[in-house]
């Protein structure tokens, strides 16, 4: 039958687009799990890690459990040895971190802003920022001596190179119209710097002081293995040295807490500071 | 049409009794004389607008109504101070030193998103350095224009489009310059945001007196808006026409539509635009 054939090959049907019953519980549960997996997902890597070594599937003298480390956790933390080398850490972190920062915003802003500035230094900045800052730390410490101001500058340096490259990026990146606008206010250039271009570019630069937490971190504890007698980093290596794989462990652990710190940090800045940013935006 | 009796009092300080300017008897704003622009394109040269020969009265409202790509935003850019001419002279009044010549108002979302509609409102006035009470008394005089006043301290994600285009406006005036530039403020808008923000435009024009430029390219809201319409052709951008709509404001376009002054105005413009065809079709 010729209807019978429309039916089926030439007309269409009516495809039902089922509803939902959620009106967003789904979301919700969603956001309440994420945030306790952040929690909680530390927690189980420890608790593996404790029962990888509990069923002795590791070497416990290599690896010590974390119910191990915490004894030794709670002398060092006793006896000022951990806050010791965890201060010293913080201080050549805090004053690297602030010069580099400084410097590196401010280089990195001349070169977003000033065409003649950038076309001169950006090759430089690229042929020298991905030489590892720790293979230069035996000339550093020529230039600068033994003591803290070494340290002071490999973080600095360090800092420096990524916040030169991320304040490039966002403020070469600034919206067109925010220039014109500043311009058909006659705003006068600095203060069309100030004004207009880093508000604009901040996002990108607190992003590049989140890498540069990490970095700084990185490349000072690389450099106390090295060239110190004190700091988180030395007290990584000289336990190691001395075979004392606990104390290790725990300079590990602080290394990670200090990570973790800093992005927490970080994020709070940028709530505050930021609170137009698309992802602080509620 | 300029004797149908509205019964509103006419507030206009550059218009008599009817409505009609009065051109001749009013201070110039700015002046432009054999104005052009002359860019460099790969290895030959531009001309993006050429001879235009203008004077705006101040309070004047004038609209610049022309196609896409004709040198109309870049005479508006030139204006602005966004861009230099290259050929012929550009002056404006100058009521008080440090006084700026124009402020813009853009098409595009312009305000800054880091700063609150109360600062961005002040932004023009602080680069220029203006005293704390005159940006306080201005700055939350605009915003009460605009009807933004529960919303000054909120940040422009939080607004809608219509009332960012409202801070943008608010900016541009509480800037206090002798001509506003208006680039297609509106053309993002849906229909009754659009009509609303036309209103409001012609409120605080009317209430401040400032002269205005509008540049467009819809023939229904330069006849809406305008003392004066300048048709543009280009490129090379130059005036092809002049009209003065003289209806009587307030204007009501679903009623002047079906009036043969308005048919005939249309009618004319689209011929200058260079649209050929029957214009009463053209803008059905």
């Amino acid at each position: 039958m010729s209807i019978q054939e429309n039916h089926s090959d030439q007309i269409g049907r009516m495809v039902e687009i089922q509803p939902s019953k959620d009106i967003g519980q789904a979301e919700r549960f969603r956001r309440r799990r994420d945030r306790f997996l952040t929690v909680v997902s530390p927690l189980i890597l420890l608790l593996i890690w404790e029962i990888v070594i509990q069923l002795g599937l590791l070497d416990s003298r290599l690896f010590p459990a974390p119910s191990m480390i915490v004894g030794t956790f709670y002398d060092l933390v006793a006896s000022g040895e951990l806050w010791r080398h965890l201060s010293i850490s913080l201080i050549r972190i805090a004053v690297g971190f602030f010069f580099g920062a400084i410097a590196g915003v401010t280089v990195g802003t001349l070169m977003g802003v000033m065409p003649v500035v950038g076309a001169v230094l950006s090759p430089i900045v690229a042929s020298v920022y991905p030489i590892p800052k720790i293979a230069i730390f035996p000339l550093i410490m020529v230039l600068f001596g033994l003591g803290e101001m070494s340290k002071f500058v490999v973080v600095a340096i360090a800092v420096f190179f990524y916040m030169v490259i991320n304040t490039v990026a966002g403020v070469s990146n600034v919206e067109r119209i925010y220039r014109d606008v500043g311009r058909s206010f006659r705003v006068s250039r600095l203060r069309s710097v100030f004004q207009i271009t880093l508000p604009a570019a901040m996002p990108m630069i607190i992003a590049g002081l989140r890498v540069s937490a990490g970095v700084s971190l990185l490349v000072l504890v690389s450099a106390e293995f090295v060239g110190a007698e004190s700091g988180i980093g030395f007290l990584v290596w000289n336990s190691w040295q001395v075979f004392d794989v606990r104390s290790m462990f725990v300079g590990i652990i602080v290394i990670g807490f200090l990570g973790w710190a800093s992005f927490t940090l970080l994020d709070a800045i940028e709530r505050v500071c930021l609170p137009w940013a698309p992802k602080n935006r509620r | 049409m300029k004797s149908s009796a509205t019964g509103i009092e006419r507030i206009f300080p550059h218009t008599d009794a009817t409505g009609q300017k009065q051109p001749e008897h009013a201070r110039i704003s700015m002046e432009l004389r054999g104005l052009g622009k002359k860019f460099l394109v790969g290895a030959g040269e531009f001309q993006a607008l050429k001879s235009i020969d203008l004077d705006v009265a101040v309070g004047e409202f004038v609209c610049v109504l022309g196609a896409s790509g004709c040198g109309k935003t870049t005479l508006l850019r030139i204006l602005g101070g966004l861009e230099k001419h290259t050929e012929g002279s550009l002056r404006f009044y100058q009521e008080k030193s440090g006084q700026p010549p124009t402020s813009i108002v853009f098409q595009e979302v312009s305000i800054f998103p880091w700063l609150s509609v109360w600062d961005n409102v002040a932004f023009g006035l602080r680069a220029r350095h203006a005293s704390k009470a005159l940006i306080k008394e201005r700055v939350s005089f605009y915003i009460e224009k605009v009807g933004l006043t529960p919303f000054r301290d909120h940040y422009p994600h939080q607004l809608s489009g219509g009332m960012k285009q409202r801070v943008s406006i608010a900016r541009a005036f509480a800037n206090d310059p002798e001509v506003l530039l208006l680039d297609e403020p509106f053309s993002a808008l849906d229909e009754r945001n659009k009509a609303t923000l036309q209103d409001e435009l012609l409120r605080i024009w009317e209430e401040t007196g400032k002269t205005i430029v509008f540049v467009t390219h819809s023939i229904d809201e330069a006849i809406y808006l305008a003392d004066r319409i300048l048709v543009f052709a280009g490129p090379p951008g130059h005036i092809t026409q002049i009209h003065r709509p003289d209806f009587v404001r307030p204007r009501n376009l679903t009623a002047l539509r079906a009036t043969p002054e308005y048919k005939r105005l249309v009618g004319a413009i689209l011929e200058g635009l260079g649209i050929s065809g029957e214009p009463s079709d053209a803008i059905e």
